[in-house]
């Protein structure tokens, strides 16, 4: 659907992000990060909790501003939040007192790009493609937590962003769910090319989707170690098998452990 | 209907009335103290209320009952509005600008644990007119009820909502009218019915000191003219008054957000 000439070339150099507490040296989140996504690709961040995977996340979509650092768009600078840069919030962000249609008809209309009609048969291809088309009226509370998920990523596509930020979309669901989820997401990736940057704690779902993993170290948050997955496309869950998938896993899991005492054996 | 009269919670509620009128008849008639057998009993108080030909002239056959009830009922009322129409965009404001909210919780802070009745004396010097006195007491209370719950209303939302309305290019205005308005809504209404519960106690109030007519004015001339079922009588019509009024806000409060009925529906 979207993009076939491929942008979303999102780039970070040199963050730095610190919160400042009274009294206290400033909680210094983020320093020196960098990162290049690459358009057309599905780019991973791996990391701990708390290593500052969400603040690098709300910085590229333009919630909070870097104390230093530069990021750009397809070369054009980020200064705030915009619809070319649609995150994906860990839990859902859809507004649960509208309906699913008009949660996900809501962008192009508050732009005053779509009319009602047109965004509402906007949405209603998308909603049809995500197999939510009867459940359009009803409010997300009324949702499974993969519809929830199902009908935030409509939410965000009906904008046809540049680049999709999802910051652990799939966290609290249940394992099944969550597999499906990713497949689908693979599934709708391979289909339009979207560029995406996925951030995530699970080593497994990151192998699963990425083209690349950017490895993030914590205090402070940054690219520590850059890892090319090229298990094939279209891909399914069966990779999980392949001897390839079992060698990018030892490499990952050596990498997670740096400077865990005692594991570095296993790994 | 059927429901209802096979339902536990209807009978125990009825039971609770029931066990209430019991010690209340019990303690008027069978208790050996002077204090209590002063005052009127269950039977005297509703012969009386529905009297055709009531004894101390208020019984709901007379005209007088339903102008302290309409006098009641409308300063309730015009308080209430105004108290929504001034509360909810002040506490909305204070929610969502940190700044404007530096200058007003300070003073809402001192303000606010002012007693209405202290209120009273002030009121009565601005506003020279009784009417506008009582009025302004109970809006008083019900203002800063309104306020506060609108104010706590609006910085509960989760700041993902914010967040998701401004990336995907929403005004202020749509911000106001998509997130903010029906995000603080179980806390406004919320605001409301405490609002409206703290309108009608501090409306007694009010009337019983500077009105001529209305509920709590008919208690406390019954009082002073010793009609005691009238007390009563006016006692009971306005929990009534506030009971339905707090019913109404429920029923318009579900109707608003019919999201969370069905979201709840789905618990369990």
């Amino acid at each position: 659907m979207t993009t076939q000439t491929k942008v979303g070339h999102l780039k970070a150099e040199g963050l730095r992000m610190s919160y400042q507490r009274k009294g206290r040296e400033p909680d210094v989140v983020l320093e020196d990060c960098s990162l290049d996504v690459e358009p057309g690709k599905l780019t991973v961040v791996m990391g701990a909790s708390g290593c500052g995977k969400s603040t690098l996340a709300y910085n590229l979509a333009g919630y909070l501003k870097p104390d230093a650092g530069r990021m750009t768009l397809d070369g054009e600078s980020i200064t705030g939040p915009g619809s070319d840069r649609v995150l994906v919030f860990q839990e859902t962000a859809l507004w649960p007192w509208m309906s699913v249609n008009d949660n996900v008809m809501f962008g192009p209309v508050a732009r005053g790009e779509m009319s009602d009609a047109e965004a509402r048969q906007a949405a209603l291809k998308l909603l049809e493609r995500f197999g939510l088309r009867d459940f359009r009226d009803k409010y997300p509370g009324q949702l499974s937590g993969g519809m929830q998920r199902r009908a935030e990523i409509a939410q965000a596509l009906i904008n046809k962003p540049r680049v999709m930020i999802m910051d652990e979309p799939f966290r609290g669901l249940d394992e099944m769910t969550r597999e499906l989820m990713q497949e689908y997401y693979m599934k709708l990736f391979e289909e339009t090319g979207l560029t995406t940057l996925f951030i995530t704690s699970e080593l497994e779902e990151a192998i699963f989707l990425a083209d690349r993993i950017l490895f993030m170290g914590d205090t402070p948050g940054r690219i520590v170690r850059t890892i090319d997955v090229d298990l094939p496309h279209p891909r399914t869950f069966e990779v999980l098998d392949s001897p390839e998938y079992l060698a990018l896993k030892r490499e990952a899991m050596a990498q997670l452990y740096v400077g865990v005492e005692g594991l570095e054996e296993l790994a | 209907m059927k429901d209802l009269l096979t339902s536990k919670r209807f009978w125990l509620m009825w039971a609770g009335y029931a066990l209430f009128m019991l010690m209340w008849y019990g303690s008027t008639n069978w208790l050996p103290i002077a204090a209590f057998n002063r005052l009127p009993g269950p039977i005297e108080v509703i012969t009386e209320w529905v009297n055709p030909d009531p004894f101390y002239g208020i019984s709901i056959f007379t005209a007088p009952y339903y102008t302290h009830i309409l006098y009641s009922v409308a300063r309730a009322t015009t308080a209430f509005l105004l108290a929504v129409a001034l509360g909810v965009p002040l506490g909305i404001l204070m929610g969502w600008s940190t700044r404007f909210n530096e200058y007003a919780s300070g003073l809402f802070g001192l303000l606010r644990p002012i007693p209405p009745l202290a209120w009273v004396p002030v009121a009565i010097l601005l506003f020279a007119q009784p009417e506008a006195a009582v009025v302004f007491v109970t809006f008083l209370v019900a203002f800063f009820a309104t306020t506060m719950n609108t104010f706590v209303g609006v910085r509960s939302i989760d700041k993902d909502y914010f967040r998701a309305a401004e990336c995907l290019g929403s005004s202020p205005t749509q911000v106001l009218r998509h997130v903010i308005i029906p995000g603080a809504l179980p806390h406004i209404f919320t605001g409301l019915q405490i609002a409206m519960g703290a309108a009608w106690f501090s409306l007694a109030a009010g009337e019983m000191i500077a009105a001529q007519y209305g509920l709590g004015f008919l208690v406390f001339e019954s009082y002073n003219l010793i009609q005691f079922p009238t007390i009563v009588i006016g006692m009971a019509t306005l929990g009534l008054a506030g009971y339905i009024s707090s019913a109404l806000i429920r029923v318009v409060g579900k109707r608003l957000m019919q999201w969370r009925e069905q979201a709840l529906g789905m618990e369990g």
